[in-house]
């Protein structure tokens, strides 16, 4: 069976980045996996520019940072499997592959869990119905494959994903009739909101999804008012005729191999639920095996770099490349980048959270 | 719809056209696309019908995460058709 120094499953921004760390570090043989024909995870349909400062390559464009990080991985002589699932890990850090039809294993003394996250939806009668998507997946079908899944869009939820996508629904062609958020305030930047508010697309807070119509597709969407508990209002239905609703209301982390190592977890509702208990090197509580990105907790890109930095530095110390005070120094310096996106008043409970999670390592009363 | 112009990608870089079969009906989709995308293009959203409430389905996710869209693709049931890509001459039909 090969032996790999360091596996990282996952090649999006909090997997290329832990790689690159430790590869830049000395680590040799660095594997990194992925499902998808590209490097890049869902970087490659973020066609709007990010921000934050140079290390978080702030001012580009996703797509343009998805293809940065592949280049530097290749030139670290970086072993890229495309078209690659991880279906397994087990004893011994033995990682089981699949790939076009055959199946493999192989074993690394170190493993980087950067799996993603899925989204979330919410159910209302007729929320099973064609025409329903995630923001993430009409994103993938307008930037990655450049084919509009509607012409006529109600968007649920105000978060950043939300107001990107609209923004992007309309430099796509598309119409957004409204973007409608349950919570009495706009959920993303105000400098998002006010590009689609600029094109006359109104923002309704305190308001949810009633029902979706159609037959075999939407065809209408009724949205209502709700108080301040959350509780519908009856008598404020509005309807919109829509082909279209988007739901931009989530993400859960995608935990499946942290499970099946054993990993400690917790949940934490501001996070999205369930991820797995890890150090502040991002060491689950199974030596060996690091979280990094939304598959360790919802945040976003910026931050799914700086975590996977701080894993492949980790990683790097614990292989013996860089000394203690160095990859102390480093990780300080990297986790400096993470207080930016960690400010606003959901970070206030995000940064509680981290010691909690932190914390929660080696005591008792999570599940194992 | 196809966005053949876009003001941050550009426009479309051509790309082979192949022909895919849905049920009888000749497509032309772009070699390599998903089989999700060839079929959105064309204006087909309902995927699959739900075996015990026949409820239409299609797209949800479109990244292979919740296997809304399956299909039978050239025989296969449950084929992922947002992550499987389109190769001359396939044949496709919703699955029940």
């Amino acid at each position: 069976m090969e032996t790999y120094e360091f596996a990282v499953v996952g090649g999006g921004p909090a997997g290329m980045s832990g790689a690159i760390e430790a590869a830049k570090a000395g680590v040799q043989k660095i594997a990194i996996f992925d499902e998808n024909p590209t490097l890049g995870g869902q970087l490659v349909k973020q066609t709007h520019k990010f921000f934050g400062g140079r290390e978080h390559r702030a001012g580009k464009r996703g797509i343009d940072i998805a293809s940065a990080m592949a280049k530097e991985c290749h030139g670290l002589g970086i072993d890229v499997m495309k078209d690659t699932v991880v279906w397994g890990i087990f004893k011994g850090n033995t990682v089981a592959l699949y790939n076009e039809g055959k199946a493999q294993r192989l074993t690394a003394k170190a493993i980087l869990l950067a799996t993603g996250a899925s989204e979330n939806n919410i159910a209302c009668p007729g929320w099973t119905l064609p025409g329903v998507l995630g923001a993430g997946g009409i994103q993938t079908m307008m930037n990655v494959h450049r084919v509009l899944p509607g012409n006529r869009i109600l968007m649920v939820g105000s978060g950043n994903v939300g107001l990107i996508v609209s923004y992007q629904l309309l430099q796509a062609g598309a119409k957004v009739v409204a973007v409608i958020d349950i919570l009495p305030r706009i959920g993303g930047y105000g400098v998002h909101a006010s590009k689609i508010t600029r094109l006359s697309v109104p923002i309704l807070t305190s308001h949810s999804l009633k029902e979706i119509i159609g037959k075999d597709r939407v065809e209408a969407a009724v949205i209502i008012k709700v108080d301040s508990k959350n509780k519908p209002i009856p008598g404020t239905e509005q309807r919109f005729d829509v082909d279209t609703v988007c739901l931009s209301v989530g993400l859960s982390p995608l935990a499946e191999l942290a499970w099946m190592c054993g990993c400690k977890f917790l949940y934490v509702p501001e996070l999205g639920g369930w991820m797995p208990c890890r150090s502040e090197k991002m060491e689950t509580s199974v030596p060996g095996i690091y979280v990094a990105g939304d598959g360790g907790g919802i945040e976003e890109a910026s931050t799914a770099m700086m975590t996977g930095a701080i894993a492949g530095i980790a990683v790097a110390e614990s292989l013996g490349y860089l000394t203690k005070e160095r990859s102390e120094e480093l990780r300080k310096e990297k986790t400096k980048g993470l207080d930016p996106f960690r400010c606003k008043d959901f970070g206030f409970r995000r940064v509680a959270n981290e010691k909690l999670i932190e914390n929660i390592i080696g005591s008792k009363g999570v599940r194992e | 719809m196809r966005i053949l112009e876009h003001p941050i990608l550009g426009k479309m870089p051509p790309r082979k056209v192949v022909k895919i079969e849905m049920e009888g009906r000749v497509l032309e989709a772009f070699e390599g696309e998903p089989i999700a995308a060839a079929l959105t293009a064309h204006g087909i959203c309902v995927f699959r019908y739900t075996r015990v409430r026949k409820e239409p389905r299609g797209i949800s996710c479109a990244i292979g995460q919740c296997t809304d869209c399956v299909m039978v693709v050239n025989g296969i049931p449950n084929t992922r058709t947002c992550v499987t890509r389109v190769e001359d001459g396939m044949k496709i039909q919703r699955q029940e």
